[in-house]
């Protein structure tokens, strides 16, 4: 630092500006595309978070919400530039509710390649059973 | 760490502006500023990020679930181009609720810059990342000169 600085005019520090920009980048999440299916056992999703490692994926579940979260890791050489850039953060999250028909002690998920695949499935009770219709 | 290839120091910036490009290009069909001969949509698949040092240029395409036998590149001079599919397998006993995914085939045309060397190139896939390293020439490199 130097010693005499009017503090009018002053800079902001070089602490202030990165702790600035770590609050910017930190409020772009980006919402993985998801699809998701019914069938008579449970639902799935399925969400492409591509860069994201098994170390790096967070999903936790309780009765009411699934969130799934995951930073992005990629090699890249040191003092990189940006020449071009599509993907505004590392940072996935995205939040679905759960209905009470679901199990979400028993979620199975996968990942593999970018792509999670989460298997929630129904209470036994619930699936549905054919009701066959007497005639007569 | 990523702060360099994710946020630049203009993309807040440009954010706003692309935002507002694309809803130009919904109302009007095309932005009323000049646009790169080959950019495309925002939100065309695969989406990328491109960065670069003195040595090297690197393109990252955020593509998860491929096979990388489906990909192909080819680079001519400094245009590098990517195609490839990806096939989303329907479970035809079940109701959809969201696809959002996307399925089939895609291709992405990159104009590189010019001092790239096409003879050095490797491409790597991992984790859903396809990451292609292009070396740049070594008279373009910036050197260090003495002054005597």
């Amino acid at each position: 630092m130097a010693d005499k600085q009017d503090v009018a005019t002053r800079e902001p520090s070089e602490v202030q500006r990165r702790s600035r920009e770590k609050a910017r980048e930190e409020e772009v999440v980006l919402a993985p595309s998801v699809d998701i299916f019914e069938d008579r056992h449970g639902i799935t999703v399925q969400a492409d978070m591509p860069g994201v490692s098994k170390e790096r994926l967070n999903v936790h579940a309780d009765r009411h919400s699934l969130v799934i979260e995951g930073d992005v890791a990629i090699d890249m050489p040191s003092a990189m530039e940006a020449l071009y850039a599509d993907v505004h953060s590392t940072r996935y999250r995205r939040t679905f509710v759960l209905s009470s028909e679901l199990e979400p002690d028993r979620i199975e998920a996968n990942l593999k390649d970018g792509v999670l695949t989460m298997r929630i499935p129904k209470r036994a009770e619930f699936r549905p059973r054919k009701i066959e219709v007497r005639t007569g | 760490m990523f702060g360099s290839l994710f946020s630049s120091f203009d993309t807040h910036l440009f954010d706003g502006l692309r935002r507002a490009e694309d809803d130009m290009d919904q109302v009007f069909g095309s932005a009323p500023w000049p646009a790169g001969i080959r950019s495309v949509r925002r939100g065309t698949f695969p989406p990328i990020n491109v960065g670069s040092t003195p040595e090297q240029v690197d393109v990252y395409m955020f593509a998860a679930g491929l096979d990388p036998k489906s990909l192909e590149l080819s680079i001519q001079e400094n245009l590098l181009s990517v195609s490839g599919s990806r096939k989303i397998e329907v479970n035809e006993d079940a109701e959809y609720y969201r696809r959002e995914r996307f399925d089939g085939d895609f291709r992405r045309v990159i104009s590189l810059p010019d001092d790239v060397d096409p003879e050095r190139v490797e491409a790597r896939y991992r984790d859903g990342v396809l990451q292609i390293t292009v070396q740049r020439r070594e008279s373009a490199r910036p050197r260090q000169i003495v002054v005597n």
